[in-house]
């Protein structure tokens, strides 16, 4: 296909194009019809008390009101931070990022493998994993490369920083895997290698292994859904999304890195003095205020400033908010529970007069971490941009109530 | 007196089922507290030998893992013609996909094998699991070789009759090795 195409004429090519879209497409639509739930296909009653409403289904609905949606590239789909509610993100709109499709995988032939500088190689099916203790944990889950502007404004915090997501995770400890194989105490690293047409790896230090690291199966109570690495994934709570390696099939103890292409040419930083910055591994403390947001609009009067923070060296200490363009700061309040490597959402009453003026909300974790301003970090990176991004973020809102991205 | 007898039963039975808990991995009956988890449950397979070679493909920065072949510039240059160029440029620098070769007047900025990979069997390890994109899997060892072959070339790192094998890939210094430091973050106040 890609052969018969002169290369100097090509446009960027598309992945679902190269995926055989066409016949894919057909089927998707095929499949959608037929499943279309009974609530999308009714229309909206002009009195719903006096008619008998939908019989009960095999599987839940969203309300065609609600057409909430993530925003998607080639490679990425980013979760709308701004439509949601709570710490929780739906499993469906939890962000995605994929080198080389989502793969299709059946759970009865699917088998991680442990080798290396263990006592037994294993292989285990989805299962052998389901027998082991499990562990359940609500944690973040980011891209390390999460940060956009635009020089308008007119950005929404989904498409700034939506490649941040949060779930219920439940698994097997990876620390219970590496006591059934029997790591071997020289073993520093480990590769995780996953089943998609990318294969990708990524080395993780053993150490977070025996900390907190979860082979997990389950997400939101469900299994995983094919997006996020079904049949099981790896999951590193704090570390940057693509350590936590999806279609999880092989992991690898070693006594050093691999220096594997997604830890060298990618997921590495400048940050000056001609340094590239590699194994940057944890996610710092952020935050950012998703109402009000573009493309949203405001009234005067009482606002409700509301957002999410999170850190991955740990729990959230506090959220400040700045209702005039980072002169005085006032503490927000934080929704509980609190969670170590969690989104927690925090809100601000606030009563508007009606003037233009910059809102900005600043994290400050556990370890004494605070958000910097965009300036600072630039600066503290020689001046370049890239992964680990975090900086503070404002909306300016207009007289007329017209709310627009303001960078820091 | 029997409600003393009564008293010593209770007490011996629960004493035996406590016993019995421990050395039974089928009790579902008692919650053991972490640090009393058995070294091993006993669960998944042996992994064999021929398992483990099947998907053992990884290649590390000191050459642990490359296969037995070779490679040669030329090879690699027919190779890529077919089957890379479409997606990376005529000659690695023009993309429209990552842009593989550096060339301060064309794509300065870019991060290429030549100014931004640190380590020359990261070509290999990447290229065998993951390219072509549409046939990923689909190359030989020999093609993987010739294809880092040429792209060393391209990059000006090696010269055009280098053959390039298992021996030698992992001594190739890269111009972007000595950039590579560390992550220096720490929790904690400070900004970096």
């Amino acid at each position: 296909m890609i052969s018969a195409v002169n290369p100097m004429t090509l446009k960027k090519i598309n992945r679902r194009q190269l995926l055989g879209g066409v016949a894919a497409t057909l089927s998707v639509l095929a499949q959608s019809a037929k499943s279309a739930p009974w609530s999308t296909i009714v229309p909206a009653l002009e009195d719903p008390t006096k008619v008998p409403g939908a019989p009960v289904g095999l599987i839940g609905t969203k309300s065609p009101f609600e057409q909430i949606r993530k925003t998607a590239s080639d490679i990425s789909a980013r979760t709308p931070l701004h439509k949601l509610h709570g710490m929780l993100t739906p499993s469906d709109l939890h962000f995605e990022r994929d080198h080389s499709g989502v793969p299709s995988i059946d759970p009865e032939k699917h088998e991680l493998l442990i080798h290396g500088l263990v006592e037994r190689p294993l292989t285990f099916r989805l299962a052998d994993l389901k027998r082991f203790p499990s562990v359940s944990r609500i944690a973040f889950l980011e891209c390390s490369g999460n940060y956009r502007s635009l020089d308008t404004g007119k950005i929404s915090p989904q498409e700034i920083c939506g490649l941040t997501s949060q779930s219920e995770w439940t698994g097997v400890k990876l620390s219970t895997l590496f006591r059934e194989a029997g790591v071997h105490d020289k073993a520093t690293w480990f590769l995780a290698e996953g089943g998609d047409a990318a294969v990708m790896t990524r080395s993780i230090p053993v150490k977070k292994g025996w900390e907190d690291a979860i082979i997990a199966y389950a997400q939101n109570g469900e299994g995983v859904r094919p997006e996020q690495g079904y049949p099981f994934r790896l999951f590193l709570p704090g570390f940057e999304g693509n350590m936590s390696v999806k279609w999880l099939r092989r992991i690898e103890l070693s006594d050093e890195p691999f220096h594997t292409r997604e830890e060298t040419s990618k997921y590495t930083e400048t940050v000056g003095e001609g340094k590239i910055r590699q194994f940057s591994f944890v996610m710092d403390a952020r935050s950012i205020i998703t109402y009000p947001a573009f493309p949203g609009k405001v009234e005067k009067g009482w606002i409700e400033i509301q957002g999410i923070a999170w850190s991955g060296r740990g729990k959230i200490d506090s959220v400040e908010i700045s209702t005039d363009g980072g002169r005085s700061w006032q503490l927000a309040e934080l929704q509980a529970p609190v969670l170590d490597k969690a989104h927690t959402r925090f809100r601000f009453l606030w009563y508007w007069q009606g003037s233009e003026t910059a809102i900005l909300s600043r994290a400050t974790d556990e370890t004494g971490y605070q958000q910097p301003t965009l300036k600072i970090l630039k600066q503290a990176r020689g001046g370049f941009m890239g992964y680990h991004y975090n900086p503070i973020t404002g909306w300016v809102l207009k007289s007329d109530g017209e709310v627009l991205f303001q960078p820091t | 007196m029997i409600k003393f007898l009564v008293g010593i039963c209770i007490v011996f039975i629960s004493h035996a089922g406590a016993r019995l808990s421990q050395n039974s991995k089928t009790d579902n009956m008692t919650s053991f507290p972490a640090d009393s988890l058995p070294t091993r449950f006993g669960f998944g397979n042996l992994a064999s030998e021929d398992r483990i070679r099947q998907w053992d493909i990884d290649v590390r920065a000191d050459g642990k893992g490359l296969p037995a072949g070779q490679g040669t510039v030329t090879h690699g240059k027919e190779i890529y013609q077919v089957k890379c160029a479409a997606c990376h440029g005529i000659t690695g620098k023009e993309g429209p996909n990552d842009k593989l070769v550096h060339d301060p007047t064309k794509n300065a900025r870019a991060k290429t094998i030549g100014n931004y990979w640190p380590y020359a069997t990261t070509i290999y390890d990447y290229i065998q699991r993951a390219m072509p994109f549409n046939q990923p899997g689909s190359l030989s060892p020999d093609e993987v070789y010739s294809l880092t072959a040429y792209l060393l070339y391209e990059n000006k790192i090696i010269d055009a009759t280098a053959i390039i094998n298992d021996k030698n890939l992992a001594d190739i210094q890269m111009p972007a090795r000595q950039l590579f430091v560390p992550d220096d973050r720490t929790e904690g106040p400070e900004i970096r």
